[in-house]
């Protein structure tokens, strides 16, 4: 036993290593542009880039249409199959993680191949259609987690009776998902959000290929040209990414155990 | 009035009076999954599909196989192939082992409780934190000027690039990407070691089992089919990841998935058709390697009965 807890901090501090190192070494290349001195002067630069404020908006926008295209596909699907359609949840099981396994470019390629201006479905042909598309293809991205997190949601709630109980008091389809279930299980739903938010905000393959003026190119961009910006740059985009874990995490402790208790 | 129940199965399908007869009910039964599949189908299914007819098509649309030879005969593509096979399959499988370590030493050996939560918070932070701002801290850190090279360079005297360390190799990349492959087997693989009950090791124990026995026949079969689904997702996560790639050399690495973004941006290949074989080639990659997962689970689930 004691060697056991030997090999687990070994284990331990040599993961630690692994991962913190380069961290702290990003962190303190990020403060190095001025000669001689620890500044700021990297993130300055960086967050005072006009290009920075676009592209980065751009990509916070692009994020909550995919999380509300990804809300709109997925909630009514996961809740209609708890309730009405069980036999479906293998096949709809299947296709969520179909994204997992067929990898983006792949499925970016298809698109260009498929929309493009000279098709019945010009999505291409037009800057919105564009940007329609890119939103439906980091949507198609987010659908393992979306949908992950929404059947988790619902299995802590009691779908069945809480639907009986909104039919016997009159209320319509619209009604019984838009204010029963979503917001029962909005912090499942929520926490899908937050992944769906780290998820694309620096995406670049997509990005890039759809010719869209997101963070991830821009990112791209400056990584190829500057020195100590990147480095900032990549601070600041595991801050965002930290920031998203937590915010799920703090909505973990508010999220229903289980809404199935005995008592 | 229980009738009014739409939601269970057994009432809504018992004899309906004349005028809600079955035919009326039949697009209510499909409404609320008709979006997710029409989504599903025309943005996943069909522009997939699309590129694997295409792959068997020449540019005129009839059939073919030499898109799909070509894959094989030209050195270009198919040595692209072989080093992305590579990168994927040990960072996958480093990745795996590395994060298993991990993990039990964080659930099972005996640590103080902060390194199991701070361990968990971060893997689900770095499991998310690839692309092109990994790529951008390792070239922080072990880049030509980066602080890890020059510090090793002052202070010790040694210079890595000197060695043929370069981000641009097989091992170089691997080392990179099991940043985000060891969080990621830590995150999914915690759970499934939570898993293991107290009781079955004092079981085992009390049968009179070493503890080798014990892992050899009660955890390791426990832990088996999560384990390895884990390494299938860690070969497909690493096997169409570009960005942390393209980050480091722009085109000229010769991944697979490299390769096909520059064909798709430019048809470096001087054949739109093979950008179709590239992308067919990709998805059996990814989809042997799922079938095989499958085969093997459904094969030691038998085992455990």
């Amino acid at each position: 036993m004691k060697s056991g807890k030997f090999w687990a901090w070994v284990v331990f501090i040599v993961g630690a290593a692994y991962f913190f190192i380069p961290l702290m070494a990003t962190v303190e290349f990020s403060l190095r542009m001025r000669r001689g001195v620890h500044s700021f002067d990297a993130y300055q630069i960086v967050l005072g880039d006009a290009r920075f404020q676009s592209t980065f908006l751009y990509s916070v926008i692009a994020a909550i249409f995919t999380i509300v295209l990804g809300v709109l596909i997925v909630v009514p699907a996961a809740y209609w199959i708890r309730l009405r359609l069980p036999q479906l949840r293998p096949i709809v099981e299947f296709i969520t993680l179909l994204p997992l396994v067929i990898p983006a470019i792949v499925i970016v390629f298809g698109y260009i191949r498929m929309y493009g201006s000279n098709s019945p479905l010009p999505f291409l042909g037009s800057n919105m259609g564009a940007n329609a598309l890119l939103v439906i293809g980091y949507a198609t991205l987010s659908l393992p987690y979306m949908y992950r997190a929404v059947d988790t949601g619902l299995r802590t709630i009691d779908v069945r009776t809480l639907t009986e109980a909104a039919q016997i008091l009159g209320a319509g389809w619209s009604t019984i998902i838009g204010r029963v279930i979503l917001p029962n299980v909005l912090i499942a739903v929520l926490s899908g959000a937050f992944l769906t938010f780290a998820i694309v905000i620096g995406e670049f393959t997509m990005a890039s290929l759809l010719n869209r003026p997101a963070f991830g190119p821009y990112l791209q961009n400056i990584g190829a040209n500057r020195a100590y910006e990147p480095a900032a740059l990549a601070i600041i985009a595991f801050a965002i990414t930290w920031g998203c874990m937590s915010l799920i995490q703090i909505l973990s402790r508010f999220a229903p155990k289980s809404a199935n208790r005995p008592n | 009035m229980t009738d009014l129940s739409l939601s269970n199965q057994a009432l809504a399908t018992r004899p309906a009076p004349p005028n809600e007869a079955t035919a009326f009910r039949l697009p209510t039964q499909w409404i609320g999954v008709a979006p997710f599949f029409i989504f599903a189908l025309m943005f996943l299914i069909l522009p997939t599909l699309y590129l694997v007819v295409g792959a068997f098509q020449r540019g005129d649309g009839s059939f073919t196989l030499d898109n799909i030879l070509q894959l094989v005969s030209d050195p270009s593509i198919s040595s692209s192939y072989w080093v992305s096979i590579k990168i994927s399959f040990w960072s996958a499988i480093i990745g795996a082992f590395a994060g298993l370590a991990i993990a039990i030493a964080i659930v099972r050996g005996g640590l103080p409780g902060w390194t199991r939560s701070a361990t968990l918070t971060f893997s689900g932070v770095a499991s998310n934190f690839a692309g092109l701002p990994l790529a951008f801290a390792f070239l922080a850190t072990l880049g030509r000027v980066g602080i890890v090279t020059t510090l090793l360079r002052d202070v010790l005297n040694i210079n890595i690039y000197a060695m043929g360390f370069n981000f641009l190799t097989t091992s170089g990349l691997i080392a990179v990407y099991l940043f985000f492959q060891i969080p990621l087997m830590v995150v999914i693989i915690v759970p499934a070691i939570d898993g293991l009950k107290k009781e079955w090791g004092e079981a085992a124990a009390t049968l009179g089992a070493t503890q080798s026995q014990y892992w050899r026949m009660v955890v390791i079969p426990v832990i088996w089919p999560s384990f390895l689904g884990t390494v299938i997702l860690l070969f497909a996560n690493a096997f169409g990841a570009i960005a942390t790639a393209y980050a480091f050399a722009g085109p000229a690495l010769n991944i697979v998935p490299i390769k096909l973004y520059s064909q798709i941006n430019g048809d470096v290949l001087h054949n739109p058709q093979l950008g179709y074989a590239i992308a067919f080639g990709m998805i059996v990659i990814t989809g042997l390697a799922n079938v095989f997962y499958i085969w093997f689970r459904t094969r030691s689930e038998r085992w455990l009965k």
